[in-house]
């Protein structure tokens, strides 16, 4: 964690596959803009996205990173995975699409709601994705 | 409805967070999707479900739901209810399957979530 007058920075490395830490990252968000004073509202749109995004990481990469900047405006979240990246980003977004397997499921996850839940909670939300090298979302939610 | 009153109507057992049953519920939902418990509640809503891994708890953080009710008889492991005490939230174990738990429930006056958008809401 670094900070400055201005800003907060928050850096977590997410792994491929370990469900039992899925999470902790949003967690220790979700504890730091509750210790800010952001009103609950608008942590409960970053825990979604950022709690989302992480399952993302976990579920469909070879693992990733969250960045996330909190200012006195807003909370910019950087997601960004090493692989495989997303074949069709349309379709990703449609709500009930998705590629996730069984083991996933049985897990309460991959009905094909993380990237739109994303979405809506997000002020800004841009997606790029390039299959074989991996995917990047940048989210920036509003603190007013 | 309080907490302790949902623990008397599905003859629920308290597996961790007997402390906080003089907690108020307004409404409940039923999912074993974690998504749509992401997309839908909010908070001083019940979630019953048949799923217990820890992303169950994870998702409950998320959106502060303070009390998870385990249906169908399922015992979640030590490491979900430790990390369940850790966040402060209720657990409930009843034996009834979801359909019958949240029938026992609307039968008793709680109501479902709210869904915005959707045409019925009850």
């Amino acid at each position: 964690m670094t900070k400055d007058s201005n800003s907060m920075k928050l850096n977590y490395d997410v792994d491929s596959n370990d469900f039992t830490r899925a999470g902790e990252a949003s967690s220790n968000i979700k504890k730091i803009l509750k210790q800010l004073g952001v009103a609950s509202k608008v942590i409960r749109k970053v825990s979604i996205a950022t709690y989302e995004a992480e399952m993302n990481i976990a579920i469909h990469s070879y693992g990733g990173k969250i960045n996330v900047e909190i200012t006195p405006k807003e909370v910019q979240i950087v997601v960004k995975d090493n692989g495989p990246g997303i074949k069709d980003v349309n379709l990703a977004m449609k709500e009930g699409y998705s590629t996730a397997t069984e083991r996933i499921r049985e897990l309460g996850f991959g009905a094909g709601m993380g990237l739109p839940n994303i979405k809506k909670c997000a002020d800004v939300f841009e997606l790029k994705s390039e299959e074989g090298k991996g995917t990047k979302v940048f989210i920036k939610i509003f603190l007013n | 409805m309080k907490l302790k009153e949902i623990k008397e109507i599905l003859n629920a057992e308290v597996l961790t967070g007997g402390e906080y049953l003089d907690r108020e519920v307004h409404s409940a939902f039923g999912s074993d999707l974690m998504s749509d418990v992401l997309a839908f509640v909010d908070d001083g809503t019940i979630l019953l479900t048949g799923l217990t891994n820890p992303q169950v708890i994870r998702t409950a953080e998320m959106i502060d739901l303070f009390a998870i009710i385990f249906v169908r008889g399922k015992k979640p492991g030590e490491d979900i209810l430790k990390l369940a005490r850790n966040n402060k939230c209720t657990i409930l174990k009843t034996d009834h399957i979801l359909f019958t738990a949240s029938g026992l429930l609307y039968k008793s006056g709680l109501r479902g979530v709210k869904i915005e958008g959707a045409k019925i809401n009850d």
